[in-house]
């Protein structure tokens, strides 16, 4: 009844023109000011429809949460991509993002493929390479249709190794190869002698020792290593250094034991330690395996998936089956190495915005003090862009916890309905690569999800629940 | 001469500051023209009426921001853009330093985390987007007063059949001003608080009477806006509706004064059945409706919004037995008036003879035409009601011409007249200088929202016109409007104006002035 309100006080929420709010201010009024911006446009049929239908979505968004939350990653083992990941074949090439045909691909994607089959042997020169590349005989697939993710250009050929992780709670798999170092190496598109020999050690040596000691542990507690990272400056994307060093303190005592050389024991735990990254594959196997559990719930809108492949940007969302939506990738703000800048920057790649559609990196940006430059320079930068992020998510997460924000859950389970209702973008940290393929990496820096996968995942949903599955 | 142009991706600000930053651009040194908007279809039509338009703002979407300049040379052009970064950055940083981000949501949701007791949404987005964020304000059970315009009709009818169901009020679309529970909200004077109650779908119509109610020692319960389209056939008075409703109920309002251009005949209808169930005496002032209308229906029937407000006041301080002096306070004035405009027409040049008046207020120019209807002719307005005339070109004034500045073609891409006084101020010069201009009405209106100096931004051009012809003005507002009502008049009348206590009373003594020169 309107004539209630003429008998309690005045609260005014205000949504537009700033100096409203100093009016009301000025006449002591309680009101607080929303920093508004344009809403993403969605086909106004799709957007009353859903509307329609907002219980059922809620509740299919609650179960995917829960399920999301639930989930407990490990690390059980190791093997070789043909023999672990399902579907792998010889001839087949498993990149990041999307799918994408060979013409789209852009270069660093390229450089990475042209690396992978010359570590194959398939190819001996650069120019054979992308012969073969092109000739129809190998074919390509998204990581994330064979439960894999993979960094960056995300390329994974058949004899290279993965982690094999499991979720403990539901039973699924993940699979994700080892992370090579900085600098020039294969997932930023360099191809060069050094990065094929690193490569080839890592299947010879590095593979062989870990296998070992992870079998002699039986399995190594992902969730925990993560949730205790965060707690110690880490987000899991683009800090991964005190995830590493627990990752290293675990395995250690293992390799130590299980391998047969002190050298090659050395070696192997010098490679980690060297490699602040070398968490991140993990980092992001075990929010895949949370997330795909997640997955196929129909009517909700949570995301699964936000993965790029340098070209696009795609979004799958939990009730909308396996269906890609997606545009343009767009190019990071970064801080970029020395001698290069955004103009040698490619756009926006690599399976790793997992993290972020779990709830980790740039969800969980206020937890990783040390790497505020990349958000502007001040922790409060980074509290602010953590704290926008619960605006557009389903809940907030039981295990991992941000101190600076009194233990509170980083932000779980993007809301696709809330992303464009609100026009809040999610946050994604990232590392950048050089647009041409061979060079590799040229910087790391943050960027917003572009809108129009989020606009289509909508439309999707809708068109599917409308469809009446 | 050259164009440049530069996109901001993805960011957004309102249209106000884009504005100033607009302004102080075009202000720039070899700066000829600057506009600084978001990347709209209407807003590419303007640039590309205004020449502003590049190639590059092909690849602009709606959320990207557009900085477009003309320049004298490629420097002046540069440094324009470059000026505009800088601008803007320091927006952003003055916004993020000013609170942390708890005390910022962007969302709806999230503010009502951080305000809980929030009751009421005030809405001044873009058009097209307000009608969702109203919808998603009453789907959380917040009241709201909606005062962005451009919101589609189809979009005001659903909303408002909505907030009716949920016992919720929906004041707007174009709802300029309300004053709920002591208030301001938008556009609106400070006033006292008392025993009036007012529905009014004539914004500056609703802050004239509760500025002059208050000035006359009453006081406001609640001012409800409904947005002029609410008494249209379409809309069906839904919002007038309710607020009558309310304020019966309401145990703080004792006099009910409604206002509003003359409803639809259906709307009318349902309003005199709701008007019968109610005990509480009320005052209706439908500018420009046939005193008829009302008859026999008990309602006190005026004229005009001072007629209105002070008939409200004198049924608030003395009951139905008051209302026998209004005719005696009225004649007062009148008497004021008519001495007044023979001092002012007896300095006016032979060969004058028309009257000029330019409004930021809409309701005062309908105001006004009621008013002069079979005293001046022929009238022309860019707003004709009452016996107005279309003009034909709004920016050239013809015999007897009385314009609405803050309708569209003048406030497309600019801030409205009440706070951007620069258009206006150009206008009085042009008009005093027309030879044929014997007397320039004006409308100056106070509080919140509006334009925080108005004397100092009028005085100099007010004495300017003021050797030429009759400036006549009125001020809307209060002593205890931030800008304070009586050092405004006393500044108008240093610079030259004669200022009546009401828009009306201007009105008139304009007219009077006029009369007095046609006499043969």
């Amino acid at each position: 009844m309107i004539s209630k309100l003429f008998k309690q006080d005045l609260n005014v929420v205000n949504i537009g023109l700033a100096s409203f709010k100093e009016s009301l201010d000025s006449a002591r009024v309680q009101v607080v000011h929303m920093d508004w911006a344009p809403p993403i446009q969605v086909d106004g049929a799709a957007l009353r429809f859903l509307r329609s239908r907002k219980s059922a979505i809620e509740a299919a968004n609650k179960r995917v949460l829960a399920r999301i939350l639930a989930g407990r990653p490990s690390l059980i083992g190791l093997g070789k991509a043909l023999d672990a990941v399902p579907g792998m074949k010889k001839n087949l090439i498993l990149h990041a993002g999307p799918p994408i045909t060979w013409e789209r691909m852009c270069g660093p994607m390229k450089g990475a493929i042209v690396g992978a089959l010359l570590y194959e042997g398939l190819a001996g020169t650069r120019e054979e390479a992308e012969r073969l590349a092109d000739s129809g005989e190998i074919e390509y697939s998204p990581c994330h249709e064979h439960c894999s993710v993979g960094p960056m250009a995300g390329i994974v050929s058949a004899s290279m190794p993965v982690f094999i992780v499991r979720n403990e709670e539901f039973g699924n798999h993940s699979y994700a190869t080892l992370n090579e170092g900085l600098g020039k190496v294969l997932r930023y598109g360099a191809f060069g002698p050094e990065v094929i020999a690193r490569l080839k050690w890592m299947e010879k040596v590095l593979y062989p020792t870990l296998k070992a000691a992870v079998e002699r542990l039986g399995k190594v507690d992902l969730k925990s290593i993560i949730a205790q990272a965060l707690h110690m400056g880490d987000e899991v994307h683009n800090r991964n250094r005190a995830a590493t060093s627990l990752l290293y303190r675990a395995l250690a005592p293992a390799v130590v034991r299980t391998c047969g050389d002190a050298e090659t024991a050395a070696k192997v735990l010098e490679f980690i330690q060297g490699n602040d990254h070398f968490f991140l594959n993990l980092s992001m196997a075990a929010s895949k395996a949370a997330l795909d559990a997640g997955r196929g719930i129909e009517n909700s809108s949570v995301a699964v998936v936000m993965a790029r492949n340098g070209t696009d940007f795609g979004v799958q969302l939990a009730g909308t089956g396996g269906d890609w939506f997606t545009g343009p990738a767009a190019v990071p703000d970064a801080l970029f190495f020395p001698g290069f800048s955004k103009k040698d920057a490619n756009p926006d790649i690599g399976d790793s915005a997992i993290t972020e559609t779990g709830g980790l990196g740039g969800f969980a940006i206020a937890a990783a003090p040390a790497i505020v430059q990349f958000v502007g320079g001040r922790v409060a930068d980074a509290f602010d862009y953590t704290r926008q992020m619960y605006e557009i998510t389903a809940g907030e997460n039981n295990v991992y916890q941000i101190p600076g924000l009194d233990f509170r859950g980083t932000p779980t389970g993007i809301d696709a309905l809330k992303v464009v209702s609100t026009g809040i973008l999610p946050f994604i940290d990232t590392g950048v690569a050089h647009k041409e393929p061979g060079v590799g990496q040229v910087g790391a820096g943050v960027l917003s999800a572009p809108a129009e996968p989020f606009r289509k995942a909508v439309e999707g949903l809708a068109a599917r629940m409308s469809k009446g599955f | 001469m050259l164009r440049k142009g530069a996109i901001r991706k993805g960011e957004y600000f309102d249209s106000v500051t884009l504005m100033t930053v607009g302004r102080e651009l075009s202000g720039m040194r070899g700066v000829l023209d600057a506009a600084v908007v978001m990347g709209t279809r209407e807003n590419r039509a303007i640039l590309e009426n205004a020449g502003l338009m590049v190639p590059e703002f092909s690849s602009a979407g709606e959320a990207d921001l557009m900085v477009a300049v003309k320049a004298v040379d490629e420097k002046a052009a540069s440094s324009a853009v470059a000026a505009v970064d800088a601008l803007l950055d320091a927006v952003k940083k003055r916004k993020s330093a000013a609170s942390p981000s708890e005390a910022r949501p962007r969302s709806l949701d999230a503010a009502l985390k951080v305000l809980p007791g929030a009751d009421l949404a005030l809405i001044s987005v873009a058009g097209r987007f307000a009608g969702q964020e109203a919808r998603k304000a009453l789907e959380s059970g917040l009241h709201v007063m909606l005062f962005s315009d451009n919101v589609p009709l189809e979009t005001e009818i659903e909303l408002k059949r909505y907030a009716r169901e949920r016992g919720l009020l929906l004041m707007g679309p174009d709802c300029g001003t309300a004053i709920i529970n002591g208030a301001p909200l938008g556009f609106a004077n400070v006033v006292r608080r008392g025993d009036i109650g007012i529905v009014a779908a004539a914004g500056t119509g609703l802050q004239e009477v509760s500025s002059i109610l208050s000035c006359e020692g009453a006081g406001v319960s609640q001012a409800i806006g409904t947005g002029g389209r609410d008494v249209k056939e379409n809309v069906g008075g839904i919002m007038f509706l309710e607020g009558i409703k309310a304020l019966a109920q309401d145990e703080g309002t004792k006099v009910l004064l409604l206002v509003s251009k003359p409803p639809a005949k259906s709307v009318l209808k349902a309003v005199l059945a709701k008007l019968k169930t109610i005990k509480k005496p009320v005052v209706a002032v439908f500018l420009g409706a046939e005193p008829e209308l009302l008859k026999g229906t008990g309602i006190v029937a005026a004229q005009t919004l001072e007629e209105g407000a002070l008939a409200a006041v004198l049924l608030s301080k003395e009951g139905k037995k008051g209302l026998a002096s209004l005719k005696k306070v009225l004649a007062g004035r009148r008497k004021q008036e008519l001495s007044a405009a023979k001092k002012a027409g007896s300095r006016l040049k032979k060969g004058r003879r028309y009257l000029r008046g330019l409004f930021s207020g809409g309701t005062f120019c309908a105001e006004a035409q009621v008013l002069f209807k079979g005293r001046l002719t022929p009238l022309y307005s860019n707003a004709p009601t009452a016996g107005g005339m279309a003009l034909e070109d709004s920016l050239t004034s013809r015999e007897h011409t009385v314009v609405d500045l803050g309708e569209d073609e003048f406030t497309v891409g600019r801030p409205h007249p009440m706070i951007d006084y620069s258009l206006r101020n150009r206008r009085i010069l042009e008009e005093s200088k027309d030879p044929a201009a014997a007397v320039l009405l004006l409308d100056v209106v106070l509080g919140y929202g509006s334009n925080m100096r108005p004397a100092q931004e009028l005085v100099p051009v007010l004495r300017e016109a003021a050797k030429r012809v009759a400036v006549v003005c009125s001020v809307t507002g209060t002593p205890q409007d931030p800008q304070g009502k009586l050092a405004v008049e006393a500044a108008l009348r240093k610079a030259g104006a004669v200022v009546m206590p009401t828009n009306a009373s201007a009105c008139r003594l304009a007219a009077d002035i006029v009369e007095t020169l046609e006499a043969p």
